[in-house]
């Protein structure tokens, strides 16, 4: 393959991959082409790309946020403890914690200089903890306001859908547009150089964690809304890692430097679609899951190419 | 003598880094040891030398992984997919039982280690895919994780890790073996000095002509094999093949690792620390239960809290040597 193939391959091989697997689905499967098949795709999929949202700015600064997975617990965890002051009360706690876990990691990243994976994987392993803390066992969430959060829609778009679809447009503008965005690629092209140049480096790493730990709490409180109950033990387990896969597969290098928020959003509908289809045909969950890491190193292989792969230290 | 001072703290942030989990173990054996009247007995201490062997033989390949600047995310999976492939064996024959998932385990591992020598990709979605992947093929096996195999109770097998020496637990012997034979292989061995080499600076360990492809796919096989070994050893001393097992637990190799002063960067790191990371993180399980009226899950919260002061303490003294 030439240069320029490559290269048009790691750029759009996401969506020719999406295009073909929603052409084998309309062909294959039974009514996939339905209005409630397809929104709740794009339901089901909505948390998950709110997530890869942030991971894909944490990882364009060349950073890795494990967290978000317990952070989601958290924030789902502390809905039905404040429910009692009001459904925005109880929201806006839940996603005041997400910002200060986000804080907190981007603080140890920026100012302390632990390695963005450490950092994070400690957050991960004392958040979890302190999600079941909080939450204890699995509480059923009655709250009105809540109830229509997760399932109500406007004009037929879910509001789940509409949130993720805004906060989608946002972090586009942010990385295309803003004086934020362009920092933020920076820094993760080359720190050092970010540093000299005089960018204020330390306070975009911080930004960037505490945006993403606020679309993780906001994704958790979500998917309490949506199944009106939060289960600390399960709620945005291995969350982190369809995160990091969807980002990665969308075409954002894990060494930094690019963001690519309409190759995530692609990354994140093309593991969700994949999901389904192996549902929709009735295979079990373990074949899915091989077939999963299959795709995952199939699809970062063809990105990569030999041989910039081996020149280029990856360090995660 | 302007030097002194800056040379104590050299020397100090090395001993930290080096030995700060032992330091904080002692401290929390020593307390616990006054605070509980059940922590201190040799049933307990036993006990928890037992319940973290089976952590510790899988840190030892990762400790490994890590120096080499690498990581391991797949080790959870495969140690589930090990004790369930024993458990399953144990029915034709003790050699099935514990042939069988070192030799699926080990290929796993070797394939990782193939796709990120050869491959160059990075070993974080390797082993990522490695982790889904393995987990895929235990569910697979155990017809979606409903069936639970059991060890056949006349079978040797559960000897291994349910018989003891000198009163203590094959398991903790097992560990003692394999964390000498890690600590001598790393420091008298071409392929240990190539693998410290890797983490320090992978490019000029090349230039130099160490093996660097093939020191990188045995550290992921020895990885690959040692937690399906982990994984074969709890099959016996539980006698079943749990289907549940692991998840997580490749995060808590690496906080062991970590916590045991290796850098996560590479390059840099003890054998003999892993263990202590590894004891910590037992020993402050024990004294959550031993604490009756402390919910189990702040296990979690003093074990994620404690890796980030390790670490921030770490980053803090070795940035007052610069």
């Amino acid at each position: 393959m030439s240069r320029f193939d490559k290269d048009w391959v790691r750029r759009n091989g996401v969506y020719v991959a999406l295009v073909l697997l929603l052409l084998v689905n309309i062909v294959l499967t039974d009514n996939f082409l339905s209005a409630g098949t397809l929104r709740l795709q794009l339901i089901q999929v909505a948390p998950v790309l709110l997530v890869a949202l942030g991971m894909a700015l944490v990882i364009g600064t060349e950073g890795i946020d494990l967290s978000v997975g317990a952070v989601m617990a958290i924030a789902a965890a502390l809905v039905p403890l404040y429910i009692g002051y009001g459904t925005v009360v109880a929201l806006l706690i839940s996603v005041a914690a997400g910002a200060v876990t986000g804080l907190l990691a981007g603080v140890l990243v920026a100012k302390v200089g632990v390695q963005p994976i450490i950092a994070t994987l400690g957050i991960m392993v004392a958040g979890r903890g302190l999600a079941n803390v909080f939450g204890g066992e699995i509480k059923s969430i009655r709250d009105q306001g809540m109830v229509e959060l997760g399932s109500g829609d406007v004009l037929g778009i879910p509001y789940v859908v509409l949130i993720a679809a805004v906060v989608a447009g946002l972090a586009y503008f942010l990385v295309r547009r803003s004086t934020y965005g362009r920092q933020l690629v920076a820094i993760g092209g080359n720190k050092r150089a970010a540093e000299l140049a005089g960018l204020p480096v330390k306070r975009v790493l911080i930004t960037t964690y505490v945006l993403c730990g606020l679309l993780a709490a906001l994704a958790g409180v979500l998917m309490a809304a949506r199944s009106q109950a939060s289960d600390p033990t399960k709620l945005g387990l291995l969350v982190e890692l369809s995160a990091i896969t969807a980002v990665v597969i969308g075409g954002t290098p894990l060494s930094g430097g690019q963001v690519r928020i309409a190759g995530t959003i692609a990354g994140a509908l093309l593991m969700q679609l994949i999901t389904a289809t192996l549902i929709f045909h009735d295979i079990p969950d373990s074949t899915a899951q091989v077939v999963q890491a299959v795709i995952v190193v199939a699809a970062v292989y063809v990105q990569l190419g030999r041989k910039t792969a081996r020149k280029k230290k990856v360090t995660t | 003598m302007t030097t002194t001072p800056t040379a104590t703290r050299a020397r100090v942030a090395r001993s930290v880094q080096r030995q700060g989990a032992l330091v904080i173990l002692v401290v929390a054996v020593v307390a616990s040891t006054f605070a509980f009247d059940s922590f201190g007995t040799t049933g307990n201490l036993t006990n928890i030398a037992l319940q973290a062997s089976f952590l510790a033989v899988v840190a030892l390949g990762m400790t490994f992984v890590i120096m080499t600047g690498g990581i391991d995310l797949s080790v959870g999976s495969v140690f589930a997919l090990g004790g369930v492939l024993a458990a399953w064996g144990a029915q034709y024959g003790t050699w099935v039982a514990i042939l069988l998932p070192l030799l699926v385990c080990g290929a796993i591992g070797l394939v990782q280690g193939l796709i990120i020598a050869r491959g160059g990709l990075p070993p974080f979605i390797v082993t990522l895919a490695g982790l889904l992947f393995a987990r895929g093929v235990l569910l697979l096996i155990s017809d979606e994780g409903a069936t639970t195999y059991k060890v056949p109770p006349d079978s040797a097998f559960r000897e291994l890790a349910q018989g003891s020496l000198l009163g203590i637990g094959y398991p903790i012997w097992i560990v003692v073996v394999a964390f000498g034979a890690g600590a001598l292989v790393l420091h008298r061995t071409t392929y240990g000095s190539t693998v410290l080499a890797i983490g320090g600076q992978e490019d000029a360990a090349d230039l130099m002509g160490l093996p660097v492809a093939r020191a990188k796919v045995v550290t992921y096989l020895a990885s690959g094999l040692l937690a399906g070994f982990g994984g074969l050893l709890i099959a016996s001393y539980t006698s079943s093949g749990v289907t549940v097992l692991g998840v997580g637990m490749e995060l808590e190799v690496i906080s062991a690792v970590v916590l045991g002063g290796t850098l996560l960067t590479g390059g840099a790191g003890t054998i003999l620390g892993t263990l202590v990371g590894v004891l910590l993180l037992q020993v402050i399980k024990n004294v959550i239960n031993q604490v009756g009226s402390l919910n189990s899950n702040w296990q979690a919260v003093v074990s994620g809290t404690i890796l980030l002061i390790v670490v921030t303490l770490q980053r803090w003294l070795s940035r007052q040597v610069k």
